[in-house]
């Protein structure tokens, strides 16, 4: 699916990681994987900016959607060798016009400190994603120009798509409601 | 249409001099200047993050506590006011905060979320038959194509290909719902800037083609006709004549549209020049669909990433040339017509055959067997309140719908829901485009700049 030159340039941990499983694919030296024909990297916190402007030197335009996932329920995901599972995942679609493709990255991001540094720089229209991914996941993204919730109200609490978050019988909130009579 | 002919393909039609009147008014740059900024190259103001930047980052509460009116008349401070949530020209429940000096917008930022109802979270908690009637109520213009990027998504996953017939109705129903989608622009358009009777005449081309929307799939909205593994039923006896019959119907009425807008000066006075925006700037902010277009930039995906049966069928991609809100009305117009090129087209080559896979993991048996046989009753039973299991892996899918690309991004667990479904609604990632677009232009023109963005609350807000 992905055409793209593997990179010369890998720096010492990665060139390490892709020691211990020579076969292993990888593009700009991180783990690339495939599903259902669809391309995916999986760099890790230290690699995410890195991956994502060697991506946009490699002609991915336009990065079409961020969005995030929380696999606290899910036990059946499988990464390739290397890539540590951690419960939230920061999912991104980018696409190239020249030749037309796409491909995802996904970056674990852990429970204890759910920190991304922001990719508001390298592509501004992230903006709305980041602030939705903050919103709905609690992921902190670090730098962004307007860390502020966008579908919720501003003073909610939780971050409703969580899988701990309840459905059913949740309290409303809303503010500067009435009392009841 | 005589005055028009010079323009029916794209928007490209040269700027008329008729920009007098706005040279009266010393805030406003004219269309000139503003075709001028647009043709520069580079997308550096939307990268901005201090106070230059078009929008204003001010938390929405904060927003609503700024003193609206200042007491002393003659004050040329800057104010800030909120425009919306409900105010017939947005579109929806979409507020606009808008930093003014008199009347110009210096800058601004949409807050939304009014409409927001969790539909995300829902489609985690129904079978993937039951997630089309979930979905399809994000983009309310346009449910058809939300209707098919779930089902494509859940048919990736389940590694299937549904039947030619069933890929070329998807096709044909899609492009049928594309007209009507855009009908419903035009006659938003036309209200928002002024020319009021665009509100019936689009309204009733619409309904006219959401008729047989209706005849097809039983509703007029929200049909919940795509499904997972096919369509929900044949075309009915007599759809030939039908489509046909509206696609004579569509197109002088349509030429209509040019006698009333395309030439008409003062529309024109109200749409060029107005909320310009370049390519690269559409690139760097993810925008797609008719904005990007607008822009002169050709790219679509029914042409460059064929799904169904795009790359059977003939059709032009509509570009503009300047980016602003005439070429952004251009394109759309012009996107009808080559949407009813394709509806032929679909009438042309339809196959007979299945309009869904005979799969008996995804399709339930056809009812006249429920009553002969206890098994197919069991069968019929199962798939609606279980639902069908889906291996478990991740696909992200994407269509090109009326107001540019829509995605899914769909993980299965392996059970009978999707574990996590995500809609990249078009609308949503091309709302950022407003600030840019409305700074240092009027109020009026805002107006103008939110119709052409053409969003639906509905899917901005899920």
């Amino acid at each position: 699916m992905t055409a793209g030159p593997m990179s010369e340039s890998a720096d010492a941990e990665e060139a390490a990681e892709g020691a211990a499983s020579p076969e292993m694919p990888e593009l700009y030296g991180v783990p690339l994987s495939e599903h259902r024909g669809q391309a995916v990297l999986h760099p890790s916190l230290d690699t995410y900016v890195a991956t994502v402007e060697a991506l946009k030197a490699d002609g991915f335009v336009s990065l079409v959607d961020l969005c995030a996932a929380d696999y606290l329920t899910n036990g059946t995901r499988t990464l390739p060798a290397g890539v540590a599972p951690e419960r939230f995942e920061v999912v991104l679609n980018l696409i190239s016009h020249q030749p037309p493709r796409r491909i995802r990255v996904r970056l674990q991001v852990p429970e204890s400190d759910p920190t991304v540094p922001t990719l508001f720089d390298l592509y501004p229209g992230t903006e709305n994603m980041e602030r939705e991914a903050f919103d709905m996941f609690g992921i902190v993204f670090d730098n962004h120009p307007d860390p502020t919730r966008i579908l919720m109200p501003h003073d909610w609490d939780g971050h409703p798509l969580r899988k701990d978050f309840g459905v059913g019988a949740v309290p409303v909130q809303f503010k500067g409601a009435p009392a009841p009579r | 249409m005589t005055l028009l002919d010079d323009n029916s393909t794209t928007g490209t039609a040269a700027k008329s001099g008729a920009g007098e009147t706005a040279k009266s008014e010393p805030s406003r740059p004219s269309a000139a200047e503003l075709g001028a900024a647009l043709i520069a190259p580079g997308a550096e103001r939307v990268h901005r993050r201090d106070e230059t930047s078009a929008v204003i980052r001010i938390d929405e509460a904060d927003a609503e506590m700024v003193e609206a009116v200042d007491p002393d008349p003659m004050s040329d401070e800057p104010m800030i006011i909120n425009m919306g949530p409900v105010h017939p020209s947005t579109h929806g429940v979409l507020r606009l905060v808008l930093e003014m000096q008199g009347e110009q917008v210096l800058r601004s930022k949409p807050v939304i979320g009014y409409l927001h109802t969790g539909m995300e979270k829902t489609g985690e908690t129904l079978s993937y038959l039951q997630g089309t009637t979930n979905v399809t109520r994000m983009d309310y213009a346009s449910p058809l194509f939300n209707e098919l990027v779930f089902s494509l998504a859940t048919e990736t996953l389940l590694d299937i290909e549904v039947p030619p017939r069933a890929q070329w109705i998807r096709t044909m129903m899609c492009e049928l719902n594309r007209i009507s989608s855009h009908l419903l622009f035009q006659a938003t358009n036309g209200m928002d800037v002024g020319a009021v009777s665009m509100m019936l005449y689009g309204n009733r081309l619409r309904e006219e083609t959401l008729r047989l929307l209706e005849k097809v799939t039983g509703l007029r909205m929200n049909n919940n006709y795509i499904r997972p593994g096919g369509v929900a039923v044949d075309l009915p006896d007599g759809w030939r004549e039908d489509v046909m019959a509206l696609m004579d119907h569509l197109p002088p009425l349509i030429d209509e549209f040019d006698t009333l807008l395309t030439g008409q000066p003062i529309f024109r006075e109200r749409l060029q020049g107005v909320g310009t925006i370049n390519a690269e700037e559409c690139l760097a902010l993810g925008v797609t669909g008719p904005i990007l277009r607008g822009s002169g930039y050709a790219w679509d995906l029914r042409r460059d990433m064929p799904y169904l049966k795009y790359d059977e069928v003939d059709f032009d991609v509509i570009i503009g040339t300047y980016g602003d809100c005439f070429d952004r009305y251009a394109v759309r117009l012009n996107e009808m017509r080559e949407s009813m090129k394709i509806v032929r087209q679909c009438v042309e080559m339809m196959p007979p055959g299945d309009y869904r896979i005979q799969d008996k993991k995804v399709t339930p048996p056809p009812r006249a067997r429920i009553d002969e046989s206890m098994e197919a009753l069991i069968h019929h039973f199962k798939i609606f309140t279980e639902g069908f299991k889906v291996p478990e892996g991740e696909v992200y899918v994407a269509v090109e719908s009326p107001r540019g690309e829509l995605g899914c991004y769909m993980v299965s667990d392996g059970g009978a829901h999707p574990y996590r479904m995500h809609i990249r609604a078009p609308s949503f990632v091309n709302l950022q485009t407003m600030p840019h677009m409305m700074q240092d232009s009027l109020v009026a023109d805002a107006v103008a700049i939110i119709s052409s963005v053409d969003p639906v609350l509905g899917e901005v807000d899920r």
